[in-house]
């Protein structure tokens, strides 16, 4: 049993090895940028999807406020390289340092609200955000801040001619993202999340610290997403607070992780594998008559997903496993 | 030698309703107490107040020698208070050894340990066949077993029980006194709440009864059941007196 | 404006604070019935005024449809439904969307001759601009009848009742489904009502849903889930404060002081003013 246990945990190591071998060796064969350009979306929203896991699907925390952290890493990162000339390299950790302080702070007043009225508090608190941002002369306001060009270089993490570099940040990213969960999953915190998401009351009279609990959460989740924040400002060269910090952000986080199964270690990639390429598709190929087919296609699909897999695409792989299990257990009886 | 547990003049109000009033009881080292009153007498409330999932509105609870009145939930389970709670609160979508681990971290940090300590506890209740169970698949009987191991893995000095037995078959109840013994024989102090006398008398070495939120009556169990007090409050009550 | 945003959360009050299922596509449902409104004009020359009861009637039965056609299933999922719901109504506002953009066409219209359009009427020196006025008048009966329907009558006991425990509701003979079908309906009636009272004073585009919804959520909280008079209180709250923080900060930032006190709010009542829940 034990052994099950570990023999699972180096699998699914093993299986994200060869994924993200694989995923590297893509650009050989993709060489078409437009291509390059969805498998690097798909990435980073993997990336962000993990995260966005570690404190809603793991710790049951649910945001629909993330955009908040994603658009802090980036105006972090871009502020202090356009106005102090810091690298974005510094500018990303200090985005997501800033991103989880505020997570915490913010997490005094939010931990105590429950349900919806937790949800409807974290939307509210990223909208002022934006609004905020929106208004705030000194940060470019509703304008945003165009990434002056520098030439390629990875010293300032900026690249013109070509999309690789980009393509392989996002994939460490999102391996990191992956890591950091897998890494949790068999650690105190992560058996602390999963008992205060399934009963905090139970959770608090085994010595688990639920407060803490939330805050870690939400630490390493805000942390993680303002890194990715910090990459798509560099990846698009121009920011302004609705391309980063609108609602859409926090729906589009969310999502793959839902699709692909809540609160799973591979649920936020599978979900990002398949929602972003067929948002990216159906947007360009049925998209351009700009009589929102794309969007009928796109939001039908998110229905059907939901209904249908209400645990996720990951449902079905264990439903597989279930079914080979009972197999063998019927050849072993008849053997 | 102090008492393990004491609670001196607790009372817990809410709003108009008084559910412990000036709540005096002692529960000494290696002892097996029976917690016994008719439904609505305040037991569940006193256990809270012990774990502290609340804190009395009046009066001291002392554990092991300190006055833990104050102390939050977690903290207390870290001294050494472990409990079940009457209405079964597993961790639905883990399974049960990971229901038990939980509880196996607080005095494991390494997850090896911690995971090693869980199926020690799942062989001495008796789960271990069903380590890799979904929680939420389980049977109540299991389900209550969980809670006690779940508890158990935190390595309390002093466990809580809210009617563990109840609600159980015959045989399933007999398993349940069984394991109690074996709790009480490995050094661990238990404070029990119980509804069916038949069941808890032998076992205990001294029961309480709570009547309205009071202590009615306190002493050794064959005294207790013939005490016309006690008859009285029970008689009020006809569960009690079915059950 | 305060008694408009309660009219529009008066339906989300309804399917949102008393059915605890989460409607992310209110928003959309106020979109169709604003269009309802602005092609009955269009085409008939319907006054929106007259039309309302023709728009809330087609939005009940739109809303009831919705309800037994996608969301019971989406209230069959046992674990995570919050999500499965949210994610479920979100996907259908983005259908809704994408269907408004393909038949109606993105472009914003208004209606713009109609009895009440920009019409003021002076009331003891104080200038009063008609439709919000009627929009008021409608909110405040609407509050009304839909407190009566809740508190006193046998549907808003059933609908209770099944919020709390659809299993024991089976057993004594009430249908799940038939309570929140006709509750969504309802819910929907209403917002085509709003929808109806908007349409005379705002543009109407395929995402004109998405900037009022978010506002509506705030307003039902703010009240507190599962209480009729929180919703309305809601309302008259939120229009108070955007009227201060209008005359305070810049038009850009008025959504900010709505949203502070619901911060404000919650942190001193976790559930809200008014809620149960
Ligand atoms: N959190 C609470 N808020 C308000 N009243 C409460 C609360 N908890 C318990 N009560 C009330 O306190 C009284 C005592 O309840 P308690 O659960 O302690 O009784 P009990 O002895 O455990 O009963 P039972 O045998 O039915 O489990 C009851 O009247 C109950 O309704
Ligand atoms: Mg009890």
């Amino acid at each position: 049993m034990d052994k099950n246990f570990a023999a699972r945990r180096r699998r699914d190591l093993i299986v994200a090895g060869a994924l993200a071998t694989l995923a590297a060796l893509a650009p050989l064969f993709v060489k078409d940028v437009y291509v390059q350009n969805i498998l690097i979306l798909t990435l980073m929203y993997a990336a962000l999807s993990q995260s966005w896991n570690i404190l809603s699907g793991y710790c049951g925390q649910i945001s629909l406020g993330h955009a908040l952290y994603f658009g802090i890493g980036a105006y972090t990162t871009e502020l202090l390289f356009t106005k102090f000339g810091v690298l974005p390299w510094f500018g990303m950790l200090a985005g997501g340092g800033i991103a989880a302080l505020i997570a915490m702070g913010l997490g005094y007043p939010f931990f105590r609200l429950r349900g919806h009225y937790f949800v409807i508090a974290t939307i509210v608190i990223a909208e002022i955000g934006l609004l905020l941002f929106q208004n705030w002369e000194w940060a470019g306001a509703a304008m945003g801040i165009t990434i002056p060009v520098r030439g390629d270089s990875w010293l300032k993490f900026q690249f013109l001619r070509s999309k690789l570099p980009y393509f392989y940040f996002a994939l460490g990213l999102c391996c990191l993202a992956w890591f950091v969960t897998w890494w949790l999953e068999d650690s105190k915190w992560g058996f602390w999340w999963r008992a205060v998401k399934d009963n905090p009351e139970a959770a608090e009279s085994l010595g688990v610290v639920v407060f803490n609990s939330k805050m870690g959460a939400a630490a390493v989740s805000a942390f993680l997403v303002a890194v990715g924040g910090a990459f798509y400002a560099q990846f698009l060269a121009y920011i302004d607070p609705e391309s980063v910090m609108g609602f859409q952000f926090s729906l589009l986080m969310a999502l793959p992780a839902v699709l692909g199964g809540i609160g799973t270690l591979w649920g936020p990639v599978l979900g990002a594998a398949i929602l972003i390429p067929m948002t990216e598709l159906t947007r360009s190929y049925i998209g351009g008559s700009g009589r929102g087919v794309d969007l009928i296609v796109y939001g039908a699909l998110i229905v059907a997903i939901s209904l249908a897999l209400p645990q996720g695409l990951v449902s079905l792989f264990s439903r597989a496993k279930a079914k080979n299990q009972v197999k063998n257990q019927v050849k072993g009886a008849t053997r | 030698m102090t008492a393990l547990l004491e609670t001196r003049g607790v009372w817990q109000r809410f709003g108009g309703l008084v559910a412990n009033s000036d709540v005096s009881i002692s529960v000494g080292r290696g002892e097996i107490v029976g917690l016994i009153g008719p439904n609505g007498a305040g037991k569940s409330t006193l256990f809270n107040l012990i774990a502290g999932v609340l804190p009395p509105t009046q009066g001291s609870i002392w554990f092991d020698g300190e006055d833990v009145t104050n102390l939050p939930a977690a903290e207390r389970c870290q001294r050494g208070v472990g409990r079940t709670f009457q209405v079964v609160k597993s961790f639905e979508t883990m399974t049960v050894i990971d229901n038990v681990i939980v509880g196996a971290l607080v005095r494991n940090t390494v997850m090896r340990e911690a995971r090693g300590k869980a199926h020690e506890v799942l062989e001495f209740t008796g789960l271990a066949a069903r380590a890799d169970v979904l929680a939420s698949d389980l049977v109540p009987a299991e389900k209550r077993r969980l809670e006690v191991a779940r508890a158990l893995a935190t390595e309390p000095k002093l466990l809580l029980l809210d009617e563990v037995l109840t609600g159980l078959t015959p045989t399933e109840a007999q398993t349940g006194v069984a394991l109690v013994r074996k709790v009480r024989d490995a050094g661990i102090t238990v404070l029990m709440v119980e509804h069916v006398m038949e069941i808890v008398m032998p076992l205990v070495d001294r029961a309480i009864v709570l009547d309205l939120g009071k202590v009615l009556v306190e002493g050794k169990p064959a005294d207790v059941v013939r005490d016309p007090k006690v008859i009285k409050a029970y008689l009020g009550d006809r569960h009690a007196v079915g059950a | 404006m305060g008694l408009l945003y309660g009219l529009i959360a008066v339906g989300l009050a309804l399917i949102f604070g008393l059915m605890d299922v989460t409607n992310f596509a209110h928003g959309e449902f106020l979109m169709i019935a604003m269009y309802l409104s602005f092609f009955l004009f269009a085409f008939f020359a319907i006054d929106p005024l007259l039309s309302a009861p023709l728009v809330a009637a087609a939005m009940f039965v739109f809303g009831a449809v919705v309800y037994l056609l996608i969301v019971r299933f989406a209230m069959r999922a046992k674990t995570n439904a919050g999500m499965v719901q949210i994610f479920t109504t979100f996907g259908l506002a983005i259908v809704m969307r994408g269907l408004a953009q393909f038949f109606f066409t993105p472009d914003y219209r208004s209606i713009p001759q109609s009895w009440l359009g920009g019409k003021t009427i002076s009331f003891a020196g104080i200038f009063l601009p008609e439709p919000q006025l009627v929009g008021a008048l409608v909110s405040i009966a609407a509050f009304a009848g839909l407190y009566f329907f809740i508190h006193r009558t046998d549907f808003g006991r059933a609908l209770e009742a099944t919020r709390e425990d659809p299993g024991a509701v089976a057993l004594v003979g009430i249908d799940k489904n038939r309570v929140f079908a006709f509750g969504w309906g309802l819910g929907a009636g209403l917002v085509g009502l709003a929808g109806a009272i908007m349409a005379v004073f705002f543009y109407i585009y395929p995402d004109v849903g998405a900037s009022f919804a978010l506002i509506a959520y705030v307003t039902v909280a703010l009240g507190g889930f599962g209480s009729v008079f929180g919703a309305f209180a809601g309302g008259i709250i939120v229009g108070l404060v955007e009227a201060v923080t209008a005359l305070m900060l810049p038009p850009s930032l008025k959504s900010v002081g709505i949203y502070a006190v619901y911060l404000l709010v919650v942190f001193i009542r976790p559930r809200g003013l008014f809620g149960s829940m």
